[in-house]
């Protein structure tokens, strides 16, 4: 951003207050300047150009509105704040009809000095329009890279590149570990909101009274302990993007609150007053069976549209094998780096497992599997013996798979029942129906 | 710069500013010597706002550094920072509170973690929250130290926060612009 190129004026006649939000906006890049009364103010405007100006209400000789009317009439479009202590707010109500921006009240809260100034060039437009595309942009879509060349990723990604920079509200689908996040970030990355975070709300691991918390923040004093005013996540996403993970599991009272808060961007603290404005796009997640779940009324189907708008689906990593072995080489890069151990790849047998293993986990359950096998692993490569069990179990020829103990466990159960299907069932705890459609599945007969 | 001295302030927990000195060798490339510090808080509580003044602690924490200097003959002055690290609550005069202060282009800085706890906005305590907290505070206001201004990407340490969970935001490093400023010869 080039606040560079926005000057900012202090006009106050106490020195430390000059001094400390001179440097306060140094800091932020503005170029600064401040005068100590409104006649070295004004003549300070003759010299140079200022687009704000922080002027103490309160100052010997020429007070505070004076040089705002005097600053009026010849540049309008400047944006004036008035700093007041508490005892003249009155003055300050009087500003306002002057034609100030707005008022700060003495000692100033400096997040709330940082979003009237942010507000006020956003408004003006002096800064947005300036904003260039710093690398640091470039990094950040570097670095969390969605790895994989099969046609499924390929085509998500296309999806991503497609809703990015629109503002759509974008629905994630996917079963757990398949990188919703992810997607959601890269999104986030290639929107016109990257300047401004992406706030992660993890709606199902909350309980209803602190999502709301988390969601809405609370004032100070709202309830004991609140010792400050706290921002909830909406807030925090002003400007940029709004991440609900597992949207699917939030409480009917939440539901309502949420869509009231997407549909008019307002809120209001838990135990506040102020209505709060925030301008955030959508991006939700879930595992969850949504269209069912509106159908049996768990979910609100008003909330439902309004979240699925574009929906993007993840798929599992059993559908797109071809990325296994790309995805394991990033994990074994990623964890020998953070280990700090030399990476020898994989033997062909520990490929060959893990190209086949159905990786119920997905992406993160291999994940998983590879920071374990870099642990344990004593040679050069990783050997199939250095995944975890379930992993090569699967594999192992004399009969280990998942599929196969089930049927093994399925048969014995039958023998010994003399093939009573309910007693089976019973057993087996699961319905008649389903076990005569796995005899069928497994072929199982009854003199076998 | 060649050398950070960390300092304890006197309230500061140990184990606390101990959290920083890796953090910060390996951020700076700087050694990071750690001291306590004969500094005594109580004068820079101001009683009617119940907190304590940080430009001032700033100050002494600047001449206290320069002295140490004269007495040793150092004429590396310019290699050698201080941080102050404290468990108060800061303020600066115009505003109601401050994470830390720096002094821009400078030798000094401060941090306080006061209002970098959970419990004061009534969560449960997270001291790894909390630790991480105070990393990315200590990082940003040594930034300011070389000379860094605020920076617009939304993961870089130099993000300017002026809210607490804004720093949860961020991350504990700097951006790959904030880096070629802040060593120019390296890559
Ligand atoms: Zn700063
Ligand atoms: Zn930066």
């Amino acid at each position: 951003m080039n606040k560079n190129d926005v000057g900012i004026l202090i006009v106050d006649d106490e020195l430390i207050v000059r001094d400390s939000l001179t440097k306060w906006f140094r800091e932020d890049g503005f170029r600064t300047d401040s005068a100590d009364c409104a006649a070295s103010a004004l003549r300070k405007l003759q010299i140079s150009s200022w687009d704000i100006a922080l002027v103490d209400i309160k100052m010997p000789g020429m007070d505070g509105i004076e040089l705002l009317q005097r600053i009026k009439e010849h540049k309008k479009e400047m944006i004036i704040i008035i700093i007041t202590a508490f005892a003249s707010v009155d003055t300050a109500v009087k500003a306002l009809k002057e034609g100030a921006y707005d008022y700060v009240t003495k000692p100033i809260d400096p997040d709330y000095l940082d979003h009237l100034i942010a507000k006020a060039l956003n408004e003006r437009s002096l800064v947005r329009e300036n904003l260039r595309l710093r690398d640091a942009v470039s990094e950040l879509s570097e670095k969390d890279e969605i790895i994989g060349e099969s046609a499924e990723t390929q085509h998500v990604l296309e999806m991503v590149q497609t809703v990015a920079p629109t503002d759509t509200t974008v629905m994630i689908r996917g079963e757990s570990g398949t990188g919703k996040e992810l997607i959601a970030r890269a999104i986030h990355t290639h929107s016109k909101r990257k300047y401004f975070p992406i706030v992660t709300v993890n709606c199902g691991a909350l309980t209803e009274s602190l999502l709301e918390s988390e969601l809405f923040g609370h004032e100070k004093g709202a309830f004991t302990g609140a010792q400050y005013r706290r921002k909830g996540k909406v807030e925090l996403a002003d400007c940029g993007t709004l991440f609900l993970d597992e949207v699917g599991n939030i409480s009917m009272k939440t539901q309502m609150d949420l869509l009231r808060v997407i549909e008019t961007k307002q809120f209001m603290r838990v135990g506040g007053s102020e209505i709060i404005h925030s301008d955030f796009r959508v991006i939700c997640a879930t595992n969850r069976d949504l269209e069912a779940a509106v159908k049996d009324g768990s979910f609100r189907e008003d909330l439902y549209f309004r979240l699925n708008v574009f929906a993007i689906p993840l798929p599992p990593l059993r559908a797109r094998r071809g990325d296994i072995a790309k995805l394991a080489h990033y994990f074994l890069d990623k964890y020998a780096k953070q280990m700090g151990r030399a990476k020898h790849g994989f033997s062909p047998d520990a490929m060959h497992t893990l190209k086949a293993y159905d990786w119920p986990g997905n992406v993160r359950e291999l994940e998983n599997a590879i920071e374990r096998a870099m642990v344990v692993s004593k040679s050069g490569a990783i050997e199939k013996e250095d995944l975890p069990v379930q992993v090569h179990a699967a594999m192992q020829p004399n009969g280990k798979r998942l599929e196969d103990i089930e049927r093994k466990y399925i048969e014995t159960v039958l023998r010994e029942t003399g093939w009573n299907i309910s007693r089976s069932a019973h057993v087996l705890d699961i319905d008649r129906v389903t076990l005569y459609h796995k005899i069928e599945k497994f072929g199982l007969k009854r003199n076998q | 710069m060649s050398t950070i001295q960390l300092l304890a302030l006197s309230d500061a927990q140990n184990d606390l500013v101990q959290v920083l000195v890796e953090p910060l060798r390996e951020t700076f490339q700087a050694d990071v010597e750690l001291a306590a510090s004969p500094i005594d808080l109580t004068q820079f509580f101001d009683v009617k706002r119940g907190q304590f003044n940080s430009t001032a602690i700033l100050h002494v924490i600047k001449n206290q550094l320069a002295n140490r200097h004269r007495n040793l003959r150092f004429k590396t002055h310019a290699t050698k920072v201080a941080l102050g690290v404290t468990g108060a609550d800061l303020f600066i005069p115009i505003l109601t509170y401050v994470f830390g202060e720096a002094e821009l282009n400078g030798s000094a800085a401060v941090v306080s973690y006061y209002r970098l706890q959970n419990e004061r906005y009534a969560l449960p305590a997270n001291r790894t929250l909390l630790e991480q907290r105070l990393i990315k505070e200590a990082v940003h206001e040594l930034g300011h130290v070389l000379g860094l201004l605020h920076c617009q990407s939304p993961e870089c340490v130099m993000h300017s926060s002026s809210y607490v969970e804004d720093i949860d935001l961020k991350s504990s490093e700097f951006c790959r612009s904030c880096k070629t400023s802040l060593f120019p010869r390296r890559k």
